[in-house]
């Protein structure tokens, strides 16, 4: 199916993407962002799963990803709380 | 040597990058469809789940235990953020000004009504306790910003732990009434899982704005 | 069934969006840019048949993480102000 495939393809290379500036990138900030667009990545992928010729779109990875996506945020928040941490005892 | 990787890093990664989605991607591209196998299952046993939406049956009922644990998984990260012991300033009210006063008189109760909708709706259209625990967690957070409240560590508390408790609790009273873990009496399912669903959209709401004011509340003086 | 324009056009301002978010020098139009994104992937989500995932993208992951973003940017600058005004109480005594 074509819209999988394209979708699945910008799932990757957001996934990439997010790699890169987690690995390049200096500040904090920068790096939880990178973080944050791996994940995106991950979820698009998972979500373009779900489709298939002329099925009903199966629940099962849609509930995964919105798992993953409050699982995303509350790590971001504990990594930003973290940095704050390092911040003040630098 | 460090200098050298630190000089020929940015090519680096980025060839590497690129070669990395090539490889995902050529391996994405060549897996099979989803063949509905797993669709099938789910949606044939949606009418004894209590619930007429897929994805809530699919979160409350038939991976009830996977929601169990990541509700877990949110408590567990307020208690981490406490546990940091950030010395930030008391207040991070905003300065007062008719704007904000105007956009809290009108969202602020808004925001309640949408959250509360959410997660009623969310038996049978998109929508759920995730949703609403974050629409709530906005208004609660705009409530907080403007300065109109201070929670006691004892209400945050309680607050955040609701949803795991009720969930646990619904969880091992289950044997007594079905015989299985997290398996809901057919017959109730949907009024479990509202329950559940409740608990969860007040534990989400009040932990995520935890996490966001990240100072611990104080201690009522005894 | 793709509709190029609308599926296209998404797609690539999901990748721009996300190249700006990571490589911006200022945190401030990092976050904007990120903010953005969410939203960008929250219509995807509808074009992918996900609606459940669209509302909790558009409100936790573009919504809430923006706000926890800017505020962590704002406390870090207050941190640093306050740790140099210490530093320069402390050579001074």
């Amino acid at each position: 199916m074509m819209v999988t495939d394209f979708y699945a393809l910008v799932g990757v290379g957001l996934f990439v993407m997010g790699l890169s500036a987690l690995i390049l990138r200096k500040r904090d900030l920068q790096r939880i962002l990178g973080l944050n667009i791996m994940g995106t990545g991950v979820f698009m992928v998972l979500v373009t799963s779900a489709l298939g010729q002329g099925q009903p779109a199966d629940p099962v990875p849609h509930a995964m990803v919105l798992t993953g996506i409050v699982v995303a945020v509350s790590a971001t928040a504990f990594a930003l709380a973290l940095s704050l941490a390092r911040e003040r005892h630098k | 040597m460090p200098r050298l990787i630190e000089r020929f890093l940015p090519a680096l990664t980025g060839t590497g990058a690129i070669a990395l989605g090539a490889l995902i991607a050529a391996a994405l591209l060549r897996t099979p469809e989803n063949d509905g196998v797993m669709a099938r299952a789910a949606l044939e046993a949606l009418p004894d789940s209590g619930v007429g939406n897929p994805v809530t049956a699919v979160l409350l009922n038939f991976r009830a235990f996977d929601t169990l644990l990541e509700v877990a998984v949110l408590l567990l990260t307020l208690v981490a953020v406490w546990a940091l012991d950030l010395r930030l300033p008391r207040t991070e009210a905003l300065p007062a000004s008719p704007v904000f006063s105007s956009l809290l008189r009108v969202s602020g109760p808004l925001l309640v009504v949408i959250a509360g909708y959410l997660l009623w709706v969310g038996a049978s259209e998109p929508g759920g306790a995730f949703q609403a625990g974050a629409v709530l967690a906005g208004g609660c957070l705009l409530l907080r910003l403007a300065g109109r409240w201070n929670p006691g560590a004892r209400f945050v508390r309680w607050a955040a732990s609701t949803g795991l408790l009720v969930f646990l609790l619904s969880a091992v009273a289950m044997p007594a009434l079905t015989g299985g873990l997290l398996q809901y009496p057919p017959a109730l399912a949907g009024m479990w899982i509202l329950l559940i669903e409740t608990a969860a959209t007040v534990s989400i709401a009040a932990i995520l704005t935890a996490l966001f004011v990240a100072r611990e509340p104080e201690e009522p003086r005894p | 069934m793709i509709d190029w324009w609308v599926d296209g056009l998404l797609g690539l301002m999901m990748l721009w969006l996300a190249w700006q978010a990571l490589s911006a020098a200022d945190l401030l139009r990092a976050v904007a840019m990120f903010v953005t994104f969410g939203l960008l992937v929250a219509i995807a989500w509808i074009r992918l048949g996900a609606p459940d995932v669209a509302i909790a993208e558009a409100a936790i992951g573009a919504g809430l993480t923006g706000a926890l973003l800017l505020i962590t940017i704002r406390r870090m600058e207050d941190q640093r102000r306050s740790g140099s005004q210490e530093k320069r109480r402390a050579k001074a005594d």
